[in-house]
């Protein structure tokens, strides 16, 4: 066998993805003077966290009486119980404090007359543990994202972090002991691959939406990370469970925040009904998303939808007045004259429920590490491997994430992550050597897309196949399952998937491929499909995002545990939660009610 | 519907053309990427182009279309003359059809320093700011990169490597603006210069292409006034 050799860069860690939590975890490091570099297949602003809307969620107490642990017991059941609550407690007691980092940084929040940072509701959120709304999710205007995505990028430019814009990380590179020594990737520009070595490698490469055909994702979501991680052999852990967000504008999925009702909003079916009082008598238009969603799931079954299909409903907000929404709301504003063709300060907002979220995602402890069950225990770290934010399942969503704590997440566990690297790196001062085997590996995968494709221009598309993928997980993996559709929807995408191999692209070009790139993201997006309909297949209850029709009711005798699903042979393997928190009481499982 | 769109591989040893597609699509309430994608996904898939949000947050997709920068994404096909007429971003370097080299608009935008600086020691809550203080950053944050403005300013054309372009010097504005910044004459002084900031001559391109509705023009004349009265 030839030696393939491919360029390598070493470094003392590389980060894969420049969103929110790369960019955070990659400042620790380079604010440490170590040498770190960043990849990422986008120029690090084009990254998905600049789509998020509504704010940050901290307990500053700046406009309601509030605490951290307040904020902890409405994360622990907007989760439905299924949250590790050390991570929980861990993210809600440094909530604040990542909060006025973030406005030491720069970060251009919006302001209260009194010059405090200004507050405003979110869903799930309240006081005294279940009592009145708690006013703390922390906003710049509705860009939030934006606001902090870009102060994060500006920080690391102060830095001086090394960055790899336009770079596609395709696989982790493992020894024998499972230690993680870096990572091969493509430089899109050029086509040429390379060998990132590192001590330590950290994925931060953001959600999977684009597994299904409406999402408020960017194109960008292909779970890039997630892919490296199966194919290295680790689990994924709680793939059953995808956020819909109540509130997405119908077919296009652009996001309309929570921040909408959270302002003083509400929905209503065709007959003007505020709807939400029948299924959340006290929380109502501000309950759990899960909650909100199935409710505009009933209310279109009912045949109470909007528009002459009766598939959406409408978001009223015009009642705050003009000068309110272009105040607090110009970014919705914006997105509902575009791609609505609606302006909220006269008409309502159609909308849908809408894949949003991934609560499952690559197992990871409060520190950033990868666990798995490796010899030992059920989370026995990844040597020189970590996971950050979306891709990452801590867990502190659970079943079901609140708004506001995303955003949280990123910047808390970037940190965290940051931190135990350093120590991380102290002590594993010495480069192991590299297993070559595994970067021909690597470079086999991505040399399989260089096959010509059939003269008579047959065999399948890419892009063809994607579309398959996308129906199917749409029609059988929505906000409502049961065992018939999940069965049917998991022998279909292993149709689809059957076809992947015969698949082939007619553009060979070196230089700035994105045909290519479509093609490796699908191959990423095929296994999390399947993660998906696997676990929530055996999931036999309810729980959080997760509705079986067949098993209405939470089951915590059977199901208070996390799924980890193996790809390959399709393993599913279970680990018990986390009840037990870092220094408080354990908030014991009871009904969930808003 | 009927397009006409700049090609060019390198590799190729083509020289760049424009090509015709025809495709049938309905354009109603349909934006100009989704016709992109719907070209690459059907007709042809080495048509290359640059896209993330797809809701004009990233700033990837800034295309020239018949004669004008916009958004792909958030482009209605609706009323745009056909053929329509696609190019790339003009006066940089084409990487690949509608994909350009914004290098040196990154680079620009590197060196207005774009960070806070405060030196300060940190307090332990937040740095107070009133709403009206607050207020000075609007326009000025939102600006997305997506290189419209620069890449539609003749001063840019004729002086790429010298003057920093509306985008850069937004976000410089941004800084000087911003109530916590401490290095506002350090700042004054990087800008006084005959190029990075004083061959912007008012032409407004910039405003007139922003995808965001953002004001460059203002925010350099807000500079220069600064200058003037740190001169007197």
């Amino acid at each position: 066998m030839t030696q393939a050799r491919i360029p390598k860069r070493t470094f003392d860690a590389v980060i894969v993805g420049g969103g929110g939590a790369g960019l955070r975890a990659a400042l620790q490091l380079a604010e440490a003077n170590l040498k770190v570099a960043l990849i990422s297949k986008v120029f690090p602003t084009r990254s998905h966290t600049v789509s998020a809307q509504g704010g940050i969620t901290a307990a500053l107490a700046n406009v309601s009486d509030d605490n951290w642990h307040w904020h902890m017991y409405d994360t622990v059941k907007g989760s439905d119980y299924l949250g590790d609550q050390d991570a929980i407690e861990y993210m809600c007691r440094n909530a604040p404090t990542a909060v006025y980092e973030l406005e030491h940084m720069g970060l251009p929040f919006s302001r209260l007359d009194n010059g405090k940072i200004y507050q405003r509701p979110f869903g799930g959120q309240s006081q005294n543990y279940g009592g009145d709304q708690a006013i703390r999710t922390c906003a710049a205007a509705d860009r939030t994202g934006h606001a902090l995505l870009h102060t994060l990028y500006q920080r690391n430019i102060a830095a001086r972090t090394q960055f790899f814009d336009e770079f596609y990380a395709l696989d982790l590179i493992r020894d024998e002991a499972g230690t993680v020594l870096g990572v091969t990737a493509l430089e899109i520009e050029t086509g040429q691959p390379w060998l990132f070595e590192a001590r330590a490698t950290l994925l931060a490469t953001g959600g999977a939406g684009r597994i299904f055909r409406h999402s408020t994702n960017a194109h960008i979501n292909t779970g890039d990370g997630l892919g490296m991680v199966l194919r290295a052999g680790l689990p994924l852990e709680d793939m059953e469970f995808w956020q819909f967000h109540p509130t997405g504008i119908p077919i296009v999925g652009s996001l309309i925040t929570e921040a909408v009702r959270g302002e003083g909003g509400y929905l209503l079916n065709k007959d003007g009904e505020r709807f939400m009082s029948r299924y959340a008598p006290n929380a109502r238009d501000l309950a759990s998303r899960d909650v909100v969603s199935r409710a505009i799931a009933q209310e279109l079954r009912g045949g109470r939808g909007c528009g002459p299909h009766g598939d959406y409903v409408h978001l009223k907000i015009d009642h705050i007045g003009a000068d309110k929404i272009k105040e607090r709301l110009p970014g919705i504003r914006e997105l509902s004259l575009q791609f609505a063709g609606v302006d909220p300060i006269a008409d309502p907002i159609p909308v849908t429920p809408t894949a949003h979220y991934m609560m499952g995602g690559i197992p990871s402890n409060l520190y950033g590490q990868v666990v798995a069950p490796v010899r030992t225990g059920p989370e026995e770290a990844v040597p020189g491997l970590y996971a950050v934010g979306e891709c990452a399942c801590v867990s502190v969503h659970g079943a079901n994430r609140l708004g506001g704590n995303s955003l949280l997440d990123l910047v808390v566990f970037g940190r965290a992550a940051g931190l135990h690297m350093l120590d991380y790196l102290r002590e594993n001062p010495i480069p192991r050597p590299l297993p070559q085997a595994e970067v021909e590996k690597s470079l086999a995968r991505l040399a399989r897309w260089d096959k010509p494709k059939p003269e008579n221009g047959g065999g399948e598309s890419v892009a063809g196949l994607r579309g398959d993928m996308q129906r199917v997980m749409q029609d059988h993996c929505g906000v409502y399952r049961n065992e018939a559709l999940l069965r049917a929807g998991l022998e279909q995408l292993t149709q689809v998937a059957a076809r992947l191999p015969d698949a082939a692209l007619s553009d060979h070009s070196k230089m700035f491929n994105t045909a290519r790139l479509e093609a490796l993201e699908l191959e990423n997006l095929m296994l999390i499909a399947r993660a998906t309909l696997v676990s929530a297949l055996a999931r036999t209850e309810s729980r959080g995002a997760h509705s079986r029709e067949d098993h209405p009711r939470r089951d915590d005798d059977h199901w208070l545990r996390h799924s980890l699903y193996f790809t390959g042979n399709d393993h599913l393997d279970y680990k018990p939660v986390r009840l037990k928190p870092l220094t408080v009481e354990t908030f014991q499982p009871k009904e969930r009610t808003y | 519907m009927r397009f006409r769109i700049y090609r060019y591989d390198p590799e190729s040893g083509a020289k760049p053309a424009m090509r015709d597609y025809e495709i049938e699509f309905e354009p109603r309430g349909k934006k100009l990427l989704d016709a992109l994608i719907a070209i690459k996904d059907t007709l042809d898939e080495s048509l290359s182009f640059r896209r993330s949000c797809r809701e004009g947050v990233c700033g990837s997709d800034g295309v020239n279309v018949n004669g004008r920068n916009v958004l792909a994404c958030v482009t209605p096909l609706e009323g745009l003359k056909e053929p329509i007429e696609i190019r790339p971003l003009p006066r940089l370097g084409v990487v690949r059809d509608l994909i350009v080299d914004m290098g040196q608009f990154y680079q620009h935008y590197r060196a207005v320093k774009p960070y806070l600086i405060n030196l300060d020691p940190e307090p332990e809550n937040e740095r107070p700011q009133s709403p009206q203080e607050r207020a000075e950053l609007d326009g000025l944050w939102e600006c997305i990169l997506c290189g419209c403005c620069t890449t539609a300013c003749p001063s840019f054309w004729w002086n790429p490597d010298k003057f920093l372009g509306p985008a850069a010097l937004l976000q410089g504005y941004r800084f000087i603006a911003d109530s916590r910044d401490q290095a506002t004459n350090e700042r004054l002084d990087f800008m006084e210069d005959p190029y990075r900031l004083f061959r912007c001559h008012g032409i407004m391109n910039c405003v007139e292409v922003c995808p965001k509705g953002l004001n460059p023009t203002q925010a350099i004349g807000k500079i220069k006034t600064l200058l003037v009265k740190r001169a007197l």
